[in-house]
């Protein structure tokens, strides 16, 4: 890679000869406005609006798929580009419902956006006279819903499921003005081999996927009297919300968060975090069996249901190597209608129980059959961040004044290891803390893996060496899982998140994501467990006490039933 | 029962599954592994299909976005006769839509459609390149030119 002169709007820069035009554009600030490009994703060149002018031929060109070239005179902003331009803007919006009062992407729309920007008006647009698609909406869920007249076909949706997750349960189909992006034989999510992970919606730049909105189920509930409403609210929700309310990525607002809470008016605010702790000691110690019967390794975990899901279709064969103990989100909910009742008194049955997630495979996880322990629907409502923050914004809270409150006693308290369930290799270095103390009585050091991709370590515990593999991303996933399928893996413990770099870059985080934000969300949330007092799971006095009054110990009959769970095969297509 | 139709569908695959033999597991090989599957089924039924993703490591919906894209693929049974009737320029001046009216009313379908008795396909295309023949249509493989409404059902009775 060599370095190139080219003179952008009249500055003359230098740029590395691999960078594309708009690239080297954005890096003397100057953005050109893209629809169909993404930082993290394969090149497309579909959209044309980021084009412009090469004032030596007079050519237009896609600047996000032109490489800058030596000598190049480029104007991103002459008459014959901006036309072009607008023009394409304009014909996208011809065949675009532009019904942004009832849409879920208004304000946050990259198309609007860039149409506000354009000065592009009602009558520009309505002077086409041509067809528009009007095609049935797909809000079968459980977890996303399409609408195919909003898509503008930029294909990063059908890029990112095929590239990162390696699923391709979204694909272009038809052709010319038919075509759209959806499922093969436009079958539901929910029946085929997709994740529910909602990676498609998370870099969707309009409203055509997102998640099916749960925040009126939750709204009747808090309005019954006859309800008690408790919410929990995963780990990396702490890290990511401020970013709705124009903080910048990874800024910690746990107090605010909680505070938030209290306002809309649940009646009791717990932490995820405590639920992790307690997934830690339930699975640290089947892993410890495991690991002394060698059976069963690698163990993997289980605690993302969008990996689960596609462990079902695509690796049935490992299904018998994946943690039995269910999700912290699984574990909190069976407590809530349990533990949580027996202790306040208040009866299962007017319990309504909501957890707050970065995901949008969780909506499909609550309604799995096999999960239902407390003899109640364990979990009833998910939100997405995005969700809770729209909650807030509705009742007009000013989230960035609100002083700190701490989570609710019982169900509160958490370790800086169940923290760190909400990003990659936290898992592991959750579970492995707790294992080595156990064994050894030694404490862990930090592990300090990566974010991105597949990371592994090797550590000793006592005389033994555990090697341990995490992979964030399906993609990632499969590679290192055809590994151990194929026998060439020595791993003891493998930890798979099926978004890259785990639950801060979820399927239900604030749009839009890019893997540099990720990063940020990502260490802001490593840094609570660093300054967290308390860093090992079974150290948690909350979790030490439900042990005591409720559960036993880890792996006992009480714990089997309520925290623990099976899988299914389901058919690769 | 469930048996039964489980038994029933492997000996429905079997077709498929030779012809995926013949192919390395690659996904350019799925254009060819498709015509192939159509010529032995005489369209793309859904169970093949899967097979067929299966088959070359692709998804189903990999798979579906190919056969929808390409109109040589059909995802529903075809006629025994395949009628195809030109729209092109010269036999459209010469009244090829009033041919493809009288195989319409004859033969109870729509263009695109195939009738009931899975007797016939009626298909418009753009030209099959005997303009001198105008208006022309061909059944199968074969040729009729110089066509008026009224030599329909006469045509029509050579292939029932």
């Amino acid at each position: 890679m060599s370095k190139i002169n080219l003179t952008i709007d009249g500055q003359t820069i230098e740029a590395k000869s691999d960078q594309s035009i708009l690239e080297a554009a954005r890096e003397i600030g100057i953005d050109i406005p893209y629809l169909c490009y993404h930082p993290d994703l394969s090149l497309h060149g579909a959209c044309r609006v980021c084009v412009v002018e090469d004032l030596e031929s007079g050519r237009l060109l896609a600047s996000c798929a032109t490489p800058v070239g030596d000598g190049m005179k480029i104007s991103t902003r002459s008459m014959k580009a901006r036309k072009a331009r607008r023009k394409n803007v304009e014909l996208l919006l011809a065949n675009h419902p532009n019904d942004c009062l009832g849409c879920d992407r208004n304000r946050h729309c990259e198309l609007q956006d860039i149409t506000y920007k354009l000065g592009i008006q009602k009558e520009d647009v309505e002077k086409y006279e041509g067809d528009r698609r009007e095609l049935p909406l797909n809000t079968v869920g459980p977890a996303l819903k399409r609408d195919p007249n909003k898509c503008i076909l930029c294909g990063r949706c059908v890029r990112i499921c095929e590239e990162i997750q390696g699923v391709s349960a979204l694909q272009f189909t038809q052709r010319g003005f038919d075509s759209i992006v959806t499922t093969a034989f436009d079958l539901p999510q929910a029946e085929i081999n997709c994740a529910n992970c909602g990676q498609c919606a998370t870099v969707c730049p309009v409203g055509a996927l997102t998640e099916m909105s749960e925040i009126e189920k939750v709204w009747s509930a808090l309005e019954d009297d006859k309800k008690h409403v408790v919410v929990q609210t995963a780990p990396s929700i702490q890290a990511t919300i401020g970013e709705e309310f124009g903080m910048d990525a990874g800024t910690v607002v746990t107090g605010q968060l909680v505070a938030a809470l209290h306002r809309i008016g649940f009646d009791k605010v717990f932490s995820t975090d405590f639920a992790a702790d307690l997934t830690i000691l339930e699975e640290g110690n089947e892993f410890l069996k495991r690991l002394k019967g060698n059976k069963k390794l690698p163990h993997i975990t289980s605690c993302c249901p969008g990996w689960v899901k596609y462990a079902e279709h695509n690796f049935p064969d490992l299904l018998n190597h994946l943690s039995t103990a269910k999700s912290p989100m699984q574990m909190f909910s069976a407590l809530s209608k349990t533990y949580y009742s027996q202790q306040s008194g208040i009866d299962a049955e007017d319990i309504y129980t909501v957890a707050v997630m970065p995901c949008t495979a969780k909506k499909f996880e609550k309604d799995r059959d096999e999960i239902n322990a407390s003899r109640f629907k364990d979990t009833d409502a998910v939100l997405t961040t995005r969700e809770l923050a729209r909650m807030i914004k509705e009742i007009g809270i000013d989230f960035n004044s609100l002083p700190d409150e701490e989570f609710d006693e019982l169900m509160g308290e958490s370790s800086g290891a169940g923290t760190i369930f909400g990003t990659t290799g936290g898992v592991t270095e959750a579970a492995v803390r707790t294992v080595k103390e156990k064994l050894t009585g030694e404490p862990l050091e930090r592990l300090n893996l990566g974010f991105r991709g597949i990371n592994s370590a090797e550590l000793e515990i006592g005389d033994r060496k555990i090697k341990v593999g995490i992979a964030n991303g399906l993609a990632n996933a499969e590679k290192l899982l055809n590994k151990v399928r194929a026998g060439e893996s020595d791993y003891d413990f493998i930890e798979i998140m099926a978004c890259p770099h785990g639950c801060v870059g979820g399927g239900g985080q604030p749009r839009p994501a890019t893997n540099e934000k990720k990063d940020k969300r990502a260490a802001g949330l490593s840094n609570i467990d660093v300054s967290n007092e308390i860093r090992k799971s079974h150290e948690n006095p909350q979790i030490i006490k439900l042990y005591e009054e409720f559960l036993g110990e880890p792996l006992s009959g009480e714990s089997h039933h309520l925290l623990h769970t099976k899988y299914k095969a389901r058919p690769k297509n | 029962m469930a048996e039964i139709k489980e038994e029933k569908l492997e000996k429905y695959l079997t077709p498929v599954r030779k012809i995926l033999e013949r192919y390395e597991k690659k996904e350019h090989y799925l254009i060819p592994v498709l015509q192939e599957a159509q010529e032995e089924y005489g369209y793309l039924p859904e169970e093949v299909l899967k097979e067929v993703a299966s088959g070359l490591d692709l998804s189903l919906s990999q798979v579906y976005g190919v056969v929808t894209f390409y109109s040589q693929f059909h995802q529903e049974p075809r006629g025994k006769n395949i009628i195809r009737v030109c729209m092109g320029t010269a036999c459209h001046v010469r009244g090829g839509d009033k041919v493809l009216e009288a195989l319409k009313d004859e033969l109870n379908v729509d263009s695109g459609e195939t009738t009931e008795d899975l007797k016939f396909t009626l298909e418009s295309v753009a030209c099959v390149g005997a303009c001198g023949l105008a208006p022309v249509m061909m059944v199968n493989d074969n040729t009729h030119g110089r066509l008026t409404p009224e030599k329909i059902p006469e045509i029509l009775a050579k292939y029932s």
